[in-house]
């Protein structure tokens, strides 16, 4: 429909000699111009003027770059009709007055942003710290107000929070422990066959799953279910400033949102622990029985002999403490979201992140303190 | 490119940019819009107005093709955007620009790197100096200061968002510009700023611009005539003075209501005293 933009030199001989004349024609607008900006630039000045009366139509593009090579060559735009002229005019303005514009963010040379990165990462975990531990005493004054005032306690939401983090887990953690209770039997059997002790399976899977991986495998699935959950509901509330209104209306957020949570999570980790450890064993039992040929009777048997009941109080003692550092973390992050939705989702990672990497770092001193008291 | 047609009484097909007839959009049962027709000339700035969930957004998405509707007719340009192929919208696509509601920029971009991703998408021909120099000068055009320019959006005001949008929807100079509520949430001295530089921009780029607002200040300082959305439908387009006369009683409570004589008055003043107005006035009788 339009004609291509073109543009020719022409010497001038005449005039001092003082370069070319050049001529833009056509329709000077970006999805007409075609290579035109790089051809311009190949062209060495000096270039006396540029003229653009035979310019169709153009576009601020357009006018950019008669412009800017206008400038380049420091030569007059000849032949500038009103429109031109009002395009050239918009697209100067504020030009040179404020500095150039940068397009891209400030880059820092490799070593500096390592350093830097490091030095954050260092302040950050310094004040989560310091941010989970004076939360730790919110949480237990808290508690403390609520047992001397118990007509405060929301047993609704108390309730309401049981059934989202133990009653809906039932599912997924039970599946989850019958399948690590037939894989540890499967695998301990595989290993202790070649001594010929295929029986000590029963030893390993009972005091493994009460002592250690019921109780650790559900705090990991109760972390990436409802600490993730807890962050990223709180965290949107504040975003939504429904905790400031709750504020001003004098409902403590510490009441109403974050105890029932902390509350739920040290109440049915126990239980879920529990849960999680019987399912095991009745996976770990059934392979005994399919593969090899251990019947259930003898397996019970056998169980109640080599498993001490300290067994079963190690893995209860820990479960409370994984669910408050769970119902913690998820409540603190949820708390500490500012600004925009992006920091939900950051914060709900670093819920569940701090979480699991509390908990296995609590496994480690409760495994040296119950040796050192003597269950082993 | 300044074609503009002072002075038409009934535009012909030619200087219609966007033409909606017997729109119907709908959500499950939730019905939208229903036999809605629209004409936007040329050259014109249209103001669409409507009470919340009236619709004003759906019909943009509708328009630009987001939303597809369930009946009816609307091209742009005289082109159906319609069940075409992409190649053809895609064509259409490079004439508009779009300014959504909250800025809707590219988190991870700068303002500048933003402002070049149509730029890079619709015409990769363009060497990277040159879309360098394009952004920079798109962020001045706009009233941005240089320093926005490599700043990421989360560190820019609402207003300076707003601007860092309307620049990259001007990036590949659109014929066509559609604006989403661009005054909402900005304070009145940076919404009056706006629009002036609304105002200017689509005097200077010959723009035609289809303008979403709520703000009544809007309407009067900028807008050659206003579309009102109610019923599902458009009841009435036309200046303002066109749309005080009719009986309708939304319109009616909209313009005279209290803060609908506060812009009113403001609106005349402003008009006795401005020169800029004139150009705009003499268009509106056309």
């Amino acid at each position: 429909m339009m004609e291509m933009a073109h543009f020719s030199l022409e010497g001038e001989q005449g005039k001092e000699g003082a370069g070319a004349v050049l001529r833009i024609s056509g329709s000077l607008s970006i999805n007409r111009f075609g290579s035109l900006p790089s051809d311009l630039d190949k062209i060495e000045g000096p270039v006396a003027a540029i003229d653009i009366s035979d310019v169709t139509h153009m576009d601020t593009i357009g006018a950019w770059i008669v412009h800017s090579h206008a400038l380049k060559w420091d030569c007059p735009i000849e032949g500038a009709d009103e429109a031109a002229k009002r395009l050239i005019d918009a697209v100067k303005a504020g030009e040179g007055s404020e500095g150039p514009v940068a397009v891209h963010a400030h880059a820092i040379p490799p070593l500096q942003r390592i350093l830097a990165q490091i030095g954050e990462a260092t302040i950050i975990s310094g004040q989560t710290l310091i941010g989970l531990i004076g939360f730790f005493g919110a949480t237990l004054i808290t508690g403390w107000d609520l047992i001397r005032h118990p007509s405060r306690m929301r047993w609704n939401a108390v309730i309401q929070r049981f059934e989202v983090v133990g009653v809906s887990a039932l599912g997924i953690i039970g599946l989850m422990s019958f399948l690590i209770g037939i894989v540890i039997a499967q695998q301990g059997a595989v290993q202790l066959r070649a001594f010929g002790m295929e029986v000590l399976t029963v030893n390993l899977v009972g005091r493994l799953t009460f002592r250690e991986l019921g109780v650790l495998m559900t705090a990991i699935m109760v972390a990436g279910r409802s600490g993730s959950a807890f962050a990223a509901q709180i965290g949107t509330m504040k975003l939504t400033e429904e905790i400031d209104a709750m504020r001003t209306i004098g409902v403590s957020p510490m009441e109403a949102l974050i105890m029932p949570r902390i509350l739920a999570t040290v109440v049915l980790m126990p239980l879920l622990g529990f849960y999680s450890s019987i399912i095991a064993i009745i996976g770990g039992g059934f392979l005994c029985a399919v593969s090899l040929d251990i019947p259930p009777i003898t397996f019970v048997q056998r169980l109640r002999e080599v498993v001490p009941i300290t067994d079963l109080w190690v893995g209860l003692i820990k479960a409370p403490v994984f669910g408050l550092i769970i119902g913690m973390t998820g409540c603190y992050q949820g708390l500490q979201v500012k600004a925009n939705a992006e920091e939900v989702g950051l914060r709900t990672t670093s819920a569940v992140v701090q979480a699991i990497f509390v908990v296995i770092v609590l496994d480690a001193f409760f495994a040296v303190f119950f040796t050192w008291v003597g269950w082993t | 490119m300044s074609e503009e047609q002072a002075g038409t009484p009934a535009p012909e097909d030619k200087d219609i940019a966007i033409r909606v007839r017997g729109l119907r959009t709908s959500f499950g049962n939730q019905v939208v819009h229903e036999n809605l027709d629209l004409d936007v000339y040329k050259g014109e700035i249209l103001g669409v107005v409507g009470g919340s969930g009236t619709g004003k957004s759906v019909l943009m998405r509708a328009i630009i093709g987001l939303q597809p509707p369930d009946a009816g007719e609307i091209s742009v340009f005289g082109q159906s955007t319609i069940d075409q192929l992409d190649e053809d919208v895609l064509a259409l696509r490079k004439r508009w620009g779009v300014l959504f509601q909250g800025g809707a920029l590219f988190s991870t971009l700068t303002v500048a790197e933003n402002i070049e991703v149509p730029l890079r998408e619709f015409y990769p021909q363009i060497g990277p100096e040159l879309r360098d120099e394009i952004a920079a000068y798109k962020i001045r055009m706009t009233g941005l200061p240089p320093e926005a320019g490599p700043k990421f959006p989360s560190e820019l005001s609402g207003g300076m968002k707003k601007r860092a949008g309307l620049a990259r929807a001007l990036a590949i100079d659109p014929d066509l510009l559609f604006l989403d509520e661009p005054t909402a949430g900005l304070d009145p001295i940076g919404a009056a700023s706006f629009d002036e530089q609304t105002r200017q921009l689509q005097q200077t780029l010959g723009l035609t611009v289809f303008l979403i607002t709520h703000d009544l200040d809007t309407l009067y300082a900028i807008c050659d005539r206003v579309a009102v959305l109610a019923d599902k439908k458009v009841i009435a387009v036309g200046t303002i003075d066109e749309l005080l006369a009719t009986e309708h009683p939304w319109i009616q409570e909209y313009f005279n209501g209290p803060r609908g004589r506060a812009a009113t008055s403001a609106g005349r003043a402003g008009k006795k005293a401005g020169g800029t107005d004139k150009a705009r006035t003499g268009k509106d009788e056309g």
